[in-house]
């Protein structure tokens, strides 16, 4: 009987469910089919006279869309600059181009007032301004002002308002109605209704504004930013939080919120509603209504309910262990939790209609957060639940990068700022949302350099390009002797005989003129001799003469044969985006004096691969001259071996990778190597923040006076970074047979092995 | 399809406990209900379409100008002006989309109907050829719904594809009497042509209140970001001329213009151009003495020469496309299928579906008051990236601009991708052309991420019933420093792993799962028992491995945590007289392949072997018991473009056991069925994804002149 009864039911499940699927919706169809007859049914009708209908225009319309009694287009323009003010406000016609077109892009910050203190906020943005490339100052160059006025908080209520700014800006002479200039402003508006209003008439002005709305936005002039709080750290910043990508997100929650609940005005709705998707298995949705000073007053039946859930879970332990992380308007659209679910690769699922998201003009949120509508929150748990692990796992790391690229330092949502605007001057010399969606990110990628995706280092795999295959190789020549040396013509006899060289360019960096062309040796390979300033960052000026994407850098003194070369750059073809070369270095935390050490003698690790003999891409040039503002480079003209160190330090913090040492047969380095412990890796510990494990413990101090001049260099870099971006490498690369016991002849590179 | 699944089983538990009841009897009329309700809906399922045709569209009325007519009289209301504020959030309904697993909007449209004003005049032109291929479009395609009352999207059949031809207000009065106007909500209107004289307005003139546009030829200030589409002025010329795509490359003149309307200022402009810059510039205009009967839209002139339009358009590398009394033109069209690369000068204008396609790479946007630059400008792009933008305004062109088809179908998955954010199409799929997306690869790993060593590797050992030699694998991978755990895959159905007691003594958890058949891709599959990032795949009889060896393995592993890590290293070769691919296992200077034998490898990677596999290949290797290793290498190198890492000199897993079969016609037959394993896979992949390398990686300080005991991995050098 009961296995009767049981096959019974499994029938009926059975068909109720195939009914379900296959036939409710026929069903459905039949009940109204019924019922409304009247109602059309069935696709669009394939009409008998339709190649008989007419074109929705004539062609002649269609091109000739003219129309003589038109205004003509220098009229339009001026009509356009009468009526698109203020609250329409455009590039076209709020914003004076002409500025920008003698200096380029300079931005100008006015002096900040006296007995007018500004906020810490604010002081790091001015900073981050001061410390760019784009900085000026002298206001006649600008092309961009930023106010000395501390306008982050505009709520009137808060103590660091700031009162009479109408006034104050009225009295400056380069206001001219606020053409040319950048408003910051975190927090707008204020209680009960919390608009966007600033408490005065910024005119013409852009807005860089945290919790914009998509009403007032200007799109295409203004510029949305994301809220991050004080102790938003200046330069450098923590990195995100993803340190394993599972499949499927091993996570412990799928779903997490935590936070207040407004009991009145506004955002209350969205927040009061949260704890209706609470599970308290894999979903924690909890809200808590005591804040302010008068929660009691307001007081609701759940209130006393929410709080004992919400003493419950801790909201840094709910940040770091949930794929999603609901990010609800507050008050204001934006909130600080946007951020800190960013930085957590907890994927940031937005409910806050009509915001229009931070940077969201170059930034491509659908690929980072999930959009979601306040008002399908009940729709939220299974929408989430439906993304595909893939497509999470991808979310996640798209999360960090974003992360990294724009947000963790004031200095980078500064820059961001800065370069979106920069890039609406010459649309034409423009990152595409290509470039700014994909690592390295939109402040890495030089447009000036290029706009060609295969001329950067990064893309060939996502594009299907390859590198080029001949490089330039670029020796520098510092040695007073003012003829040639027996070194380099042996250096430039070895390189001209890799198959790959392209041509060779020589750097005469020496006050004496070089020798006459004659007297240079006769190679295979076009060279080409410039004369250099003497400076040592001049090494990495983009000369117009290297043509290839590598380059070979070569000190003069350099040894190399040409099947080292020759299997040097094979392999940098395999790395484009890294340095690739012979002799190393590397760099570690010594606990000791606090600081970062620095040693050329042999270790287990490296760091840092001398730009003596290395390849790289030609692009890191131009970084290191143009991306880099003039006082880090200043700085390396005055110091022994920084510009090594700061070659090193750029492609690690742009590609976050170690370089590659290949083999290289005659050892650079001299002296005996000191004592190095076995795989010290994760012993001690470097300050919270750096990245890199600190090799084995070689004694910083232990009288190696030569090399504090590095040391000084290195933590210079660290400082202006505002963290270590070396990364350690364990390994080398050799030829696949190297110092096999097979036949020499089977080698391909058998000169590598004599010792 | 399984969220699905999950949503539809929720209803059976809860139908459980009014099942208590003994009748039988019940339960039988039940069923049969059931059954005949079942065959009742399948009667519908095979003729749904004789039931409409008798419903509505009746054979004598498919003509255009025999549908019903509707009257509207003259007070019958206008809906309010466009609302420039209008976004998604605010006068959208999303409820009326709701939650579906297949993430598409239901879109309806509305029957023709002919509308008429009080004294019997018609409103509008009947429906226009384009607009009738629109609907068509949309009606054939997955959006479309014939149910009202399912719709998300609502669409009149009522064309206001241009605004020359419509009486404005009377048009008005015709949408708000549909039947489900309500002020707008979720009606979308599509227009190419809007505005007319004195002030040619940028969006349609029709009041249609809270009503969603697609619309060609928006400024900024009348477009409403992320609620209107921008839509291109579709050029009937697509349709008609047939212009085979060019190569890329070089054509005969730089920069050409083409338009025949062009405000006199803009042409003393261009002309100023061409005089600066002799013959790579050619600005052409109408023909003034065509001979009768040769369409003037056809042809162009420069002086006396005569030009075929379009076709001219393909003979130059830059062509500009100026505003004119509106900002779309229908020349962009021309200009992209022509596969030149527009040169768009239309100040404030929203580029056609701005919002997903990428602008900058196909395209070169110069601000009005720059034209005099124009020339500079464009001598200063690299020819690389012209050839590019040509491809891509071809591509363009093809994918959203040659028919009304594609047209509509762009415009319904835009709004579709507002709605469903979290399903909405990548931005590789919208802009990338069927070259690149063939060419390049998105790595699913692409964040440079060095994990951290402490998580350690989940060491994977695939064995059958080698008991002795297991436990010996098992005694030396347990002493490498970073193994945090060790799965054994018990293969065999037909013998019980041994007992627990017997199996060695380790520091870090074993767990022995097993598997219900006598598979290959056993070894590949996603336990959850892996719970690190890193796995060690290896064999029962790789004993001979040192710690050293497998510990510098994992680091190397670390720093390219999205390639294969392995230690001997095999090529694939081309065999020139057999035409077809081998596999080489001798002495080369060339790698392309790791054994996994004993390999690291992202657990990821499990997971795609396990149900990302293309083609028959898991089955085949499953069958066949071998060349898992090659299609594992093969999927590695797919999906990241890049190559393997083969790690210290090892040349061959040695094993005393194996040594008996490692006989020489065994080998020869071994290296013929790996010869073809590549071949299949290689013809199933489509491609030869294996990336040649002449490297290996050995530790930094590997046999140099320095301490052993200093090193790091001193134990690490037999072949």
């Amino acid at each position: 009987m009961q296995t009767r009864k049981k096959y019974i039911f499994l029938t009926f499940l059975a068909s109720w469910l195939l009914l379900f699927l296959f036939g409710g919706d026929q069903l459905r169809r039949f009940s109204f089919f019924s019922a409304r007859k009247a109602e059309s049914r069935g696709n669009w009708p394939r009409w008998t006279d339709q190649s008989l209908l007419k074109s929705f225009a004539d062609p002649e319309e269609l091109q000739r869309d003219g129309d003589p009694s038109l205004l003509s287009p220098r009229e339009r323009r001026a009509a356009w600059l009468s009526v698109h003010r203020s609250g329409r406000c455009r590039m076209e016609t709020c914003f004076d181009f002409s500025r920008c077109e003698r200096h380029g892009f300079k931005v100008f910050t006015y002096p900040q007032e006296r007995g007018q203190p500004v906020s810490e906020t604010y002081s790091k943005i001015l900073s981050s301004i001061e410390r760019s490339r784009y900085h000026t100052p002298n206001p006649e160059e600008a092309c961009l002002f930023i106010l000395g006025i501390d306008t982050l908080d505009r709520d009137h209520l808060s103590g660091q308002y700031v009162r009479d700014v109408d006034e104050k800006i009225r009295g400056f002479p380069l206001w001219n109605g606020g053409r040319n200039h950048l408003i910051f402003n975190l927090y707008s508006g204020t209680w009960p209704s919390y608009g966007g209003e600033l408490g005065f008439d910024s005119g013409q002005a852009m807005l860089a504004k945290a919790s914009f709305d998509s009403q007032s936005f200007r799109p295409g002039f203004d510029i949305s930013i994301p809220l991050f709080s004080k102790e938003h750290p200046q330069r450098g910043g923590d990195r995100g939080w993803l340190h394993q990508r599972s499949l499927p997100p091993r996570r412990k929650y799928l779903l997490v919120f935590k936070g207040k609940r407004y009991l009145t005005g506004i955002g209350s709705g969205t927040r009061n509603a949260l704890h209706h998707i609470h599970n308290g298995k894999d979903i924690i949705s909890l809200t808590t209504c005591k804040h302010g000073k008068d929660w009691e007053k307001h007081k609701d039946t759940r209130c006393d309910k929410d709080n004992v859930d919400y003493e419950r879970f801790d909201y840094q332990e709910l940040l770091h262990n949930s794929t999603f992380c609901i990010v609800p308007r507050g008050r204001r659209l934006g909130s600080f939790r946007f951020l800190e679910a960013l930085q957590a690769a907890c994927i940031p699922v937005l409910l806050s209609d009509g915001w229009e998201l931070p940077f969201a003009e170059v930034i491509d949120w659908g690929r980072a957060a999930v959009v979601g509508s306040e008002r399908l929150l009940l729709q939220i748990p299974s929408a989430v639940r439906c993304i595909h692990p893939e497509r999470v796992l991808a979310f996640q790391q798209q999360t960090q990068f974003l992360w990294d690229a724009y947000f963790s330092s004031v200095d980078k949502i500064v820059h961001t700022t800065l370069e979106i605007i920069k890039d609406r001057l010459s649309p034409h010399r423009s990152r595409s949302r290509f470039l700014w969606n994909s690592l390295p990110g939109g402040l890495l990628v030089l447009p000036g350099f290029s706009t060609h995706l295969g001329d950067f280092p990064f893309y060939y795999l996502q594009q299907g390009y390859s590198p080029s295959e001949k490089f330039t190789a670029f020796i520098r020549v510092v040695s007073e002797a003012g003829s040639l040396s027996q070194p380099i013509l042996r250096l430039i006899q070895a390189v001209s005989g890799s198959q790959f060289c392209a041509q060779i360019v020589v750097l005469w960096s020496c006050k004496k003129p070089p020798p006459p062309s004659g007297t240079w040796p006769q190679s295979s390979v076009p060279l080409t001799i410039i004369q250099g300033s003497g400076k040592l960052s001049q090494r990495f000026f983009p000369f117009e003469a290297i043509q290839t994407d590598a380059v070979l850098s070569l000190d003069e003194d350099t040894s190399l044969s040409s099947s080292e070369v020759d299997f040097a750059f094979l392999v940098w073809r395999s790395f484009p985006e890294r340095i690739v070369g012979f002799p190393t270095q590397s760099h570690f935390w010594d606990p000791e004096q606090g600081r970062w050490g620095y040693t050329s003698k042999w270790t287990n690790e490296l760091s840092i691969v001398l730009t003596a003999a290395a390849f790289y891409h030609r692009y890191y040039h131009s970084l290191f001259t143009e991306y880099l503002p003039a006082g880090l480079r200043e700085l390396v003209d005055g110091l022994a071996a920084c510009e090594d160190i700061l070659m090193n330090v750029l492609v690690a913090a742009v590609t976050k990778l170690p370089p590659i040492k290949v083999t290289q047969r005659k050892q650079h380095k001299e002296g005996v190597a000191q004592p190095a412990e076995r795989r010290g890796g994760a012993a001690g510990g470097p300050p919270p923040g750096q990245r890199s494990p600190p090799p084995a413990g070689a004694q910083g101090t232990a009288g190696s006076r030569r090399l504090s001049q590095p040391q000084d260099c290195l933590n210079q870099l660290a400082d202006w970074f505002g963290y270590m971006p070396l990364v350690s490498s364990q390994l080398r690369l050799d030829p696949v047979l190297f110092k096999d016991q097979v036949s020499v002849l089977r080698k391909k590179y058998p000169s590598l092995e004599k010792p | 399809i399984m969220c699905a699944s999950a949503k539809y089983n929720t209803r059976g538990p809860a139908l459980i406990p009014r099942m208590k009841t003994k009748h039988r009897i019940y339960y039988i009329t039940l069923f049969s209900i059931v059954l005949l309700g079942l065959i009742a809906t399948g009667m519908f399922q095979f003729w749904p379409h004789s039931i409409e045709s008798s419903s509505d569209w009746t054979v004598e009325k498919r003509s255009v100008h025999d549908v019903p007519v509707v009257k509207l009289p003259a007070d019958s209301p206008i809906p309010e002006r466009g609302d420039l504020s209008c976004r998604m959030h605010t006068c959208f309904d999303v409820y009326r989309c709701g939650f579906n697993p297949k993430n598409k909007i239901k879109v309806y449209i509305y029957s023709l109907k002919k509308y008429v004003d009080e004294y019997g005049t018609l409103v509008s032109n009947t429906i226009s050829r384009e607009y009738n291929e629109l609907l068509t479009a949309i009606s054939d395609s997955e959006f479309y719904t014939d149910d009202v009352n399912r719709a998300c999207l609502f669409v009149p059949s009522i064309d206001v594809l241009n605004q020359n031809s419509l009486r404005i207000k009377e048009t008005a009065q015709a949408l708000a009497q549909l039947s489900r106007w309500d002020r707008g909500t979720n009606h979308l209107l599509f227009n190419m042509l809007p505005g007319g004289p004195p002030d040619y307005n940028t969006a349609l003139d029709v009041p249609r209140d809270r009503a969603l546009l697609a619309g060609g030829g928006f400024s900024t200030w009348t477009y409403r970001q992320g609620y209107d589409v921008s839509i291109p002025v579709y050029s009937p010329l697509s349709g008609e001329v047939d212009l085979p795509e060019r190569g890329p490359g070089p054509r005969r003149y730089f920069i050409l213009s083409s338009q025949m309307a062009l405000h006199p200022e803009y042409r003393l402009e261009l002309e100023a151009l061409q005089a600066e810059n002799g013959e790579s510039v050619l600005v052409l205009d109408k023909c003034t003495n065509l001979s009768d009967g040769v369409p003037a839209v056809r042809k162009r002139c420069y002086k006396n020469q005569v030009f075929d339009y379009p076709q001219v358009l393909q003979e130059s590398t830059f062509c500009v496309v100026l505003r004119g009394a509106r900002l779309g033109q229908a020349v962009l069209s021309d200009v992209l299928q022509a596969g030149c690369v527009p040169v768009i000068i239309a100040d404030s204008y929203i580029l056609p579906f701005s919002e997903v396609l990428d602008w900058k790479r196909a395209s070169v946007v110069i601000p009005e008051e720059k034209m005099p630059e124009m020339y500079s400008i464009l001598q200063s792009i690299p020819q690389r990236q012209i050839e590019e933008m040509q491809r891509q305004a071809r591509w363009f062109w093809e994918a959203y601009f040659r028919s009304m088809k594609a047209i509509a179908l762009a415009t319904l998955q835009i709004i579709n991708d507002r709605i469903y954010p979290y399903a909405a199409i990548s931005y590789e799929e919208w802009n990338d052309p069927p070259a690149v997306k063939w060419s390049s690869v998105s790595n699913p790993l692409f964040l440079p991420l060095i994990p951290p060593q402490s998580q350690g590797f989940t060491a994977v050992v695939l064995t059958y019933d080698r008991v002795e030699s297991l436990f010996r694998v098992i005694t030396e991978v347990s002493k490498v420093p970073s193994l945090s755990k060790l799965l054994v895959v018990w293969n065999n159905q037909n013998k019980n792993p041994p007992e627990d007691s017997l199996w060695p003594k380790i520091r870090v958890p074993l767990k022995v799962v097993r598997t219900a058949e006598n598979k290959l891709s056993n070894r590949f599959f996603p336990y959850d028992e892996i719970e690190t990032e890193a796995v060690l795949a290896i064999d029962d009889d790789i004993i001979m491995l040192t710690s050293d060896e497998l510990q510098f393995g994992y680091e190397v592993w670390r720093e390219f945590p999205d390639r294969l890590v392995g230690y001997p290293g095999r090529l694939h070769l081309w065999d020139h007289e057999m035409n077809k691919w081998k596999y080489e296992s001798e002495w080369t200077n060339e790698v392309s392949m790791v054994l996994t034998g004993a390999a690291f490898y992202h657990k990821y990677f499990n997971y795609l072997y396990t149900y990302k596999m293309p083609g028959d290949i898991k089955n085949w290797v499953d069958a066949h018991m071998n060349c898992e290793d090659i299609a594992m290498n093969f999927l590695v190198a797919n999906v990241t473009g890049k190559s393997v890492i083969k790690v210290t000199p090892r040349k061959k897993f040695k094993c005393p056991e194996c040594t008996a079969i490692d006989g020489l016609s065994l080998d020869q037959t071994h290296m013929v069925e790996r010869s073809e394993c590549i071949n299949k896979f290689a013809s199933v992949f489509g491609t030869m994804p294996l990336k040649v390398v002449e490297h290996r990686a050995d530790p930094v300080l590997y046999k140099d002149d320095f301490p052993e005991k200093l090193k790091s991995f001193p134990n690490i050098g037999s072949l």
